[in-house]
């Protein structure tokens, strides 16, 4: 595939991911403050989130199957994903949040448990999506292109 | 996550370039983020993701910071606490940051000091203006190391003065709250006492004034004074303070003459000096004598002829005579150790005037001979003034003398010093009083004629934009336990106020003509007022600028 090709795939694939919401304007400013002392600041940005966030929902995961649920414990570990979700622009996992903690103020464990699964799968798919659009800037960038800036409307 | 370590001095020159910032953050993500943000504004910036290990990084290195950063939520300890920590140990602004926005954890924030909440996502256009944090509290430190130490030396000596409320509480960075509870005098601050406060009235004061001429300025003493003025409500200790006061105004009348050229610490060149010689007389001060040392560094150039006869003790001589001449030695030991200034309070009120000179318009050199030029000239006070606009001009003035607190950098010094001097957390109330100075001010013209001096300085000081809040003023004003003599007697204390403002001797000298001290050739007495200028920041801003008021020579003041 050429370079240009690619990087017209990389604008449109990024663009759609904006679109339908998995990422907001925050993963721009990332893009932003990437420069060339810098270079990798976005795919270090995210690994860091992903690391973060998979430590977090296997805390919850265990949290939550306690007979006798730490809502406190669980509500802290939330707050902390929907903090780092908020880091990178992942929208739909920080939204999948702030349900989630809601339920936790009311300690309904049924709420609960559907929203973890309502967050780990926000999470797997941006997890997914990012992965994607790395892999399609490393081709441009192997290929000798540079990466384009997307100017979003928003 | 290793903690980057960027210790360096305050680079005041690039300012805000290299903002010493410390972020705490135990997001890995919003650290490296945040790094990367304030990175690009220029500034230094160390992270940490404990709360502890930011005390333990704030504490190795006091003074290694300008600003810190926090995140409401850390595993070890409360974002909140670490908030207070820092306010009370390093007196930073600290911002916090949370993904919370709820009004609730907004306002705990706010209620324990900090400067700022963010919201995350922090974007960068946020980051990019926290120097402004830095600055504010900079500029409100100089103001309060000046008032604090100006009430401070005189209040902790006597009972019976009244002192800053609060002064002594910095608990978290309650300044914000202390900035609006103005008419809330008494802060809790326990070492504080609240006496009744003795107001040196222009009445008074010329007793004191001919008491101390009576006995001879070399041979006063407070009893003496004391017995002399017969006041019965006076006791000895107000007239101790109101006379050491007066001594260190006219030291200070001498330093500024000097030259500052040998001095070596302060940035600013016109208060180097100043400073050197105004600490040498501190520690003269401390020892409990009143000699007047200089340090060599001060060459006196004062320029007394005009009044050489007048002034005793008031040479233009090496200093050492000036030393012999204005000791007054304290045989009572009770006198001597509450004359004696605690080492806590390394900047004497005087510093006060090395602050005040840095922000006068006039170079050192001129000073000293516009003081004495201005005595020979009659100065008519109580009739040459029309009432209504004298009251104007010290709002002026004082916005001179606040203005220009914004353009000096006080640098490491002023602020370690307001640490050593425990953490004096003392706020004018600016704005509040805004309408109400605003209300008062009028053309200067009118008192401007009389004095061609003068108009060189209300002409310097009507160029100043920003009606900063005279807020010293009408804090005085309240406090005041006496009511106002008479009009004529405002009239002068208008001037004196106007004089402090300058921020320099000449002026008090031009105020105390009003007084109609024209017996009063000591020198020596006639920088008191100024500092009355510098009394508390406590207003109450239900009073107007009451010119009668106004001139009323807190005990405190004279510290």
């Amino acid at each position: 595939m050429e370079v240009v090709q690619i990087q017209r795939t990389l604008m449109d694939y990024t663009k759609s991911l904006f679109m339908e919401g998995l990422l907001d304007s925050q993963f721009l400013q990332l893009q932003q403050l990437q420069d060339e002392s810098n270079p990798d600041f976005v795919v270090e940005v995210v690994s860091l989130f992903f690391d973060d966030s998979e430590k977090l929902l296997n805390e919850l995961t265990i949290a939550l199957d306690q007979p006798s649920v730490d809502f406190k414990k669980v509500d802290s570990y939330v707050h902390q994903l929907k903090g780092s979700s908020s880091s990178i622009g992942a929208q739909r996992v920080k939204n999948a949040c702030v349900a989630f903690r809601n339920f936790c103020q009311v300690q309904n464990i049924e709420g609960c448990l559907t929203c973890l699964q309502q967050v780990k799968q926000e999470y797997y798919l941006v997890k997914n999506k990012l992965e994607t659009l790395f892999r399609l800037e490393q081709q441009i960038v192997t290929s000798g292109g540079s990466i384009p800036m997307i100017e979003m409307g928003f | 996550m290793v903690v980057e370590t960027c210790f360096s001095s305050p680079r005041t020159d690039a300012f805000p370039a290299g903002l010493r910032v410390l972020v705490v953050d135990d997001d890995r993500t919003w650290s490296k983020i945040l790094e990367k943000m304030l990175k690009k504004c220029f500034y230094e910036v160390t992270t940490c993701c404990l709360a502890r290990e930011a005390l333990n990084l704030l504490r190795e290195r006091k003074d290694g910071y300008d600003i810190v950063i926090s995140d409401v939520n850390m595993p070890d300890l409360d974002g909140f606490k670490l908030l207070e920590h820092v306010g009370l140990e390093m007196d930073l602004p600290v911002i916090m940051m949370s993904v919370d926005g709820e009004t609730r954890r907004v306002m705990k924030g706010v209620q324990h000091g900090a400067c700022d909440y963010l919201l995350k996502p922090i974007r960068m256009k946020e980051l990019r203006n926290i120097w402004q944090h830095v600055f504010r509290k900079k500029i409100h430190e100089v103001r309060d190391i000046e008032i604090i130490h100006m009430t401070r030396s005189g209040s902790e000596l006597f009972d019976d003065v009244h002192f800053l409320d609060g002064q002594d509480t910095t608990s978290g960075r309650k300044r914000k709250d202390a900035d609006n509870k103005h008419s809330d005098k008494d802060l809790g601050d326990p070492s504080s006492t609240k006496k009744a406060r003795v107001v040196w009235t222009v009445d008074l004061h010329q007793k004191f004034v001919k008491a101390v001429n009576q006995i001879g300025f070399d041979k006063v003493g407070p009893k003496k004074i004391l017995d002399l003025m017969n006041v019965p409500w006076l006791t000895r200790e107000n007239v101790a303070s109101h006379l050491q006061a007066a001594e260190g105004r006219r030291h200070e009348k001498l330093c500024i003459g000097m030259k500052h050229s040998d001095s070596s610490t302060k940035d600013s060149t016109a208060g180097s000096g100043l400073h050197n010689s105004m600490n040498v007389m501190q520690d003269n001060m401390s020892n409990g004598s009143f000699s007047f040392s200089v340090s060599n560094s001060c060459a006196p150039n004062v320029d007394l002829k005009g009044h050489e006869g007048d002034r005793k003790g008031i040479t233009s001589g090496p200093m050492a005579e000036s030393r012999g001449t204005f000791s007054t030695n304290i045989p009572d030991p009770r006198k001597a150790k509450s004359l004696q200034i605690s080492s806590d309070h390394s900047l004497g009120p005087v510093d006060s005037v090395v602050n005040m000179a840095s922000f006068s318009s006039f170079s050192w050199n001129e000073i000293p001979e516009i003081q004495f030029k201005q005595e020979d000239e009659p100065l008519q006070l109580d009739d040459g003034f029309n009432q209504q606009s004298l009251p104007g001009l010290p709002h002026r003035m004082l916005t001179e003398y606040l203005q220009p607190a914004v353009s000096v950098s006080p640098g490491p010094s002023i602020t370690e010093k307001v640490a050593t001097s425990g953490g004096i957390e003392v706020k004018p109330r600016c704005d509040k009083y805004r309408s109400n100075h605003i209300k008062h001010s009028c053309p200067t013209e009118a008192v401007g004629e009389s004095h061609t001096l003068n108009n060189q300085v209300f002409e310097l000081i009507s160029t100043t934009s920003s009606v900063k809040s005279p807020d010293i003023i009408p804090n005085r004003l309240t406090e005041s336990e006496f009511s106002p003599r008479n009009l004529n007697e405002g009239v002068v204390v208008e001037d004196l106020q106007l004089c402090w403002l300058q921020g320099d001797c000449y002026a008090m000298n031009f105020g105390l003509q009003g007084f109609d001290c024209t017996e009063f050739n000591n020198a020596a007495m006639i920088p008191e007022t100024p500092f009355h200028l510098y009394d508390e920041p406590r207003f109450d801003h239900e009073h107007l600028f009451d010119p009668t008021e106004y001139y009323t020579i807190d005990q405190g003041l004279f510290a």
